[in-house]
């Protein structure tokens, strides 16, 4: 219908078809924003996840814990000798998602490993103390772990991953 | 929807579709080319108001259902949690609580315009009739939604609504015990309305895809009641009804706006921010303003059945309406008693809602049962009275003649019926608010507050101070458990940093556990935990203050409101004015009296205070000069601990008001700079059709 008339002021009324057109998307994107921003995690919820502090003192050597942090389950493993051995012992570059034990433990605490227990093939909670390298076994889909945490065998494409955290003391860790 | 459409699009991937599945005919048809008449005024963009309304609170109510939980002991924590912490959680709720009044509002507009233009009338009955229908599941719906929030209103709303079914002869009682699912309004009626609130809406949207089939196969009616005979009477649909619905939307927007984020609370309850209590009712029961008129037919009747039958049949009888005017002519334009006797029936209509809301004695009663036969004789009487006798004037030729005959002049009347509308919607709703608060106490002083008005903010001074007035005094007796410590850190409040808040909760012992052992524990707080409640339950609370359980001060002052009266109910609605609350708790704080006057019986354990209602308080004297110490060389006294305790406990109340206040101006920015587009733009479009 612009073209019947449009003769007469033609810039002068395509602009204001157009402004009006542009000022009404813009309102609709705005618009759109909380709707989507309302599915982020709520303020409670990211309160709820600060920092948290374990005390190891009651973890034996050989043992491990699983505290949860953010809704995570997060292994906490003491370590025997023998285990950081065989976790040392393995080429590096024969690894699937090559990383040293090193880099994956605190410098001067070797003993504890510290991971995210969330297989990271799909999702699931791999057992502690199972499968063929003492380390970690997930059920779901055979995916197999290393004392480092480190994947070996199964579907799974990359290590168990190490939250953010420091020691304290020697005796106490901050997750977060 | 209006049979085959020739329309055939182009790009072969379209056609190919369109050869299998005609969806884009199907909307050409019904939204492009489909005829409208070139006479429509703006009443009739009510229905496209309309739409936009019920998708508005689908869309809100699907997110709310989202973060919201509907069980009896979680549901008013969970509204509170959704406008504290969800992302604009504030904002949908704004909108979807004041979006469920302008649907209402819309709806009465919409149905008193078919009324006045016989749109009830040959060949749109059925048209008329899924009108009614929609009317009836908006009310269910609306009246399901309110239970939700779990406050006061909703649970003694809920009673009341429910028991109107006990009624029925013989099987009352059983039909009622049915729709509670309990001996007593409880938690599988909360779970079973969540449920049928959210079925319902989509209920709706299909009877409205009916009555939009309707339509299309009768077509629009219009104000000169004729059909239109040539092309010469009706535009396309698109973009000539299109854009001049978008005005029309848009200003109804700006309407809208001012409720979300400037008057939240004016078409609400003080009540409902109390949480749901089966062992008292407050002391005035009313609906929500939209059910008013039906109310006050209810209540009317002396008997209970007669009563129920007659509010219900109230509803019922609109869906006669085509039968009971046998008219031909549809127009009341052309109709001119029945155009008088039409705007009395406003009134009635009116003054049944105002009516609804005034307690139940006195004249109300007597003026109510006239209403209420003037309501009834209305359908009765006037419709099929005024069919036989009266004498139409003639009505125009065709719509063109019609247009022809009004250039110029026309727009006044229309203006000042939208004034007298809103002056009476504004009565119906001060009405709403007449009733509300329990007047025995006197009316608390206006006091002056930074946060008042639009651009209002919280004097962070004063939270500062107030917070330490209530942790010194109040924090005692009162909890404040909707309060998280890091609350205090965020933008908007007493502006501490979130060191300070850290610092600030690590001063309170939380109670935490169980551990490893399976014991509780105390440590410090965090600023993720709650401000502790001084009693570890009601019950406790009330053994150690004399009967009387000191009430949680996180809604204290949304939750406390006092009578405003008229006229000062209509100047609210303009001034912004929402401070019942801080007014009253200010005045309750400063209200106490050593010696009650004389002739007062003050009952033993109670203190007098003059703006108690009742003036009989539990609570002792709180607050002396002196008592707490200020560090900003504020005055030690009782009028200034008063003033900040308030305010903080306004925010406390609202944390996100500021945020509210400042999005609510870049929102009307916006809707004045989109109204003044579209008038133009629609100026543009329709300067071809004239």
């Amino acid at each position: 219908m612009t073209t019947a008339s449009s003769a007469d002021h033609p810039t002068r009324r395509d602009f204001l078809f157009v402004a009006t057109g542009a000022v009404a998307a813009v309102g609709a994107a705005a618009t759109v924003w909380p709707l989507v921003s309302q599915m982020n995690p709520d303020a409670s919820t990211i309160a709820a996840g600060a920092p948290i502090e374990v005390d190891l003192t009651p973890i034996a050597e050989g043992q491990d814990i699983k505290v949860f942090w953010r809704g995570k389950p997060i292994y906490i493993s003491h370590r025997t000798k023998k285990q950081i051995e065989e976790a040392r012992k393995v080429a590096v570059s024969s690894l699937p998602d090559p990383q040293s034990d090193e880099q994956r433990v605190k410098p001067g605490h070797d003993q504890w490993l510290v991971v995210v227990g969330i297989c990271t093939h799909l999702g699931c909670i791999p057992i502690a103390h199972e499968g063929a390298y003492d380390g970690f076994f997930c059920p779901c889909h055979g995916s197999v772990y290393d004392t480092s945490g480190r994947i070996r065998q199964g579907p799974a494409p990359a290590n168990l991953p190490i939250p953010p955290y420091s020691f304290v003391s020697d005796t106490k860790i901050q997750i977060g | 929807m209006s049979g085959p459409s020739d329309f055939q699009p182009t790009n072969p991937a379209l056609k190919w579709i369109e050869r299998r599945l005609p969806i884009m005919g199907l909307m050409h048809s019904s939204f492009v080319a489909y005829p409208t008449p070139r006479n429509l005024n703006y009443w009739w963009t009510f229905g496209a108001i309309l739409s936009l309304m019920l998708g508005v609170q689908i869309l809100t109510g699907v997110i709310l259902a989202m973060h919201y939980t509907p069980h009896a002991d979680l549901a008013f924590k969970s509204v509170e949690l959704i406008v504290r912490d969800v992302n604009y959680g504030w904002l949908l709720r704004n909108i979807h609580a004041s979006g469920a009044s302008m649907f209402f509002f819309a709806v009465y507009i919409h149905m008193f315009r078919g009324l006045y233009y016989g749109s009830y009338k040959e060949p749109r009955e059925v048209l008329w009739i899924l009108g009614v229908i929609i009317y009836l599941l908006m009310m269910a719906t609306g009246f399901m939604g309110y239970v939700l929030p779990w406050g006061q209103m909703s649970f003694w709303g809920a009673t009341v609504i429910t028991n109107l079914f006990s009624a029925v002869p013989y099987f009352g009682e059983t039909i009622v015990t049915w729709l509670w699912g309990g001996y007593a309004v409880g938690n599988p009626t909360l779970n079973r309305f969540f449920s049928l609130h959210y079925l319902l809406p989509f209920v709706i949207a299909g009877v409205v895809v009916l009555h939009i089939w309707a339509l299309h196969v009768a077509g629009q009616n219009n104000p000169a009641g004729v059909e239109p005979k040539s092309e010469k009477d009706t535009v396309p649909f698109t973009p000539y009804a299109t854009i001049k619905d978008m005005f029309g939307v848009s200003c109804f927007l700006l309407f809208f706006a001012w409720f979300i984020f400037y008057m939240p609370n004016y078409l609400g309850d003080a009540d409902n921010y109390i949480p749901a209590n089966p062992g008292v009712t407050p002391a005035h029961i009313v609906p929500e303003w939209y059910y008013l008129p039906f109310y006050a037919i209810l209540r009317s009747i002396p008997n209970k059945l007669a009563g129920v039958v007659a509010m219900f049949g109230a509803i019922i009888i609109l869906a006669f309406l085509p039968w009971l005017d046998s008219a031909k002519t549809r127009s009341s334009k052309y109709r001119p008693l029945a155009k008088q006797f039409f705007w009395m029936f406003v009134v009635v209509c009116i003054g049944l809602g105002y009516l609804g809301a005034q307690p139940p004695e006195g004249i109300y009663v007597i003026v109510g049962r006239i209403l209420t036969v003037c309501y009834f004789a209305y359908f009765l009487i006037v419709l099929p009275l005024l069919s036989r006798i009266e004498k139409p004037r003639p009505v125009p030729n065709s719509i063109a003649d019609d247009v022809l005959a009004k250039t110029g002049g026309k727009s006044a009347p229309m203006v000042s019926t939208v004034i007298a509308l809103m002056v009476a919607g504004g009565l119906l709703v001060g009405g709403a608010h007449d009733a509300r608060a329990d007047d025995h106490g006197d009316k608390p002083p206006g006091q002056k507050w930074s946060f008042s008005g639009p651009f209002g903010k919280f004097d962070r001074g004063a939270l500062q101070r107030g917070l330490k007035v209530y942790k010194e005094v109040c924090s005692s007796c009162h909890g404040l458990s909707y309060v998280a410590f890091r609350n205090l850190a965020e933008a908007g409040g007493p502006g501490y940093s979130v060191a300070q808040a850290q610092a600030f909760a690590s001063d309170y012992k939380i109670k935490d556990g169980p551990n490893d052992q399976g014991e509780m524990f105390e440590r410090p707080g965090r600023p993720a935990d709650y401000f502790p409640s001084p009693f570890p339950n009601e019950q406790a609370a009330r053994a150690a203050n004399g009967g009387a359980a000191p009430p949680d001060l996180s809604l204290i002052a949304k939750a406390r409101s006092y009578k405003r009266g008229f006229p000062m109910f209509l100047i609210d609605f303009f001034t912004q004015y929402q401070e019942q609350g801080p007014d009253y708790v200010a005045a309750l704080l400063q209200g106490y009296e050593e010696k009650a006057p004389a002739g007062f019986n003050l009952p033993e354990g109670s203190h007098y205070n003059k703006y108690f209602p009742g003036h009989a308080i539990k609570m002792p004297k709180p607050l002396n000069d002196g008592q707490v110490t200020y560090d900003d060389g504020s005055p030690a006294t009782v009028a200034q601990y008063a003033k900040d305790v308030t305010t903080f406990l306004m925010w406390a109340a609202e944390p996100h008001m500021e945020a509210r206040k400042q999005l609510g101006l870049q929102v009307f920015v916006f809707l004045i700079l989109l109204t003044v587009l579209l008038y133009f733009t629609k100026k543009k479009v329709w300067a071809n059709a004239h």
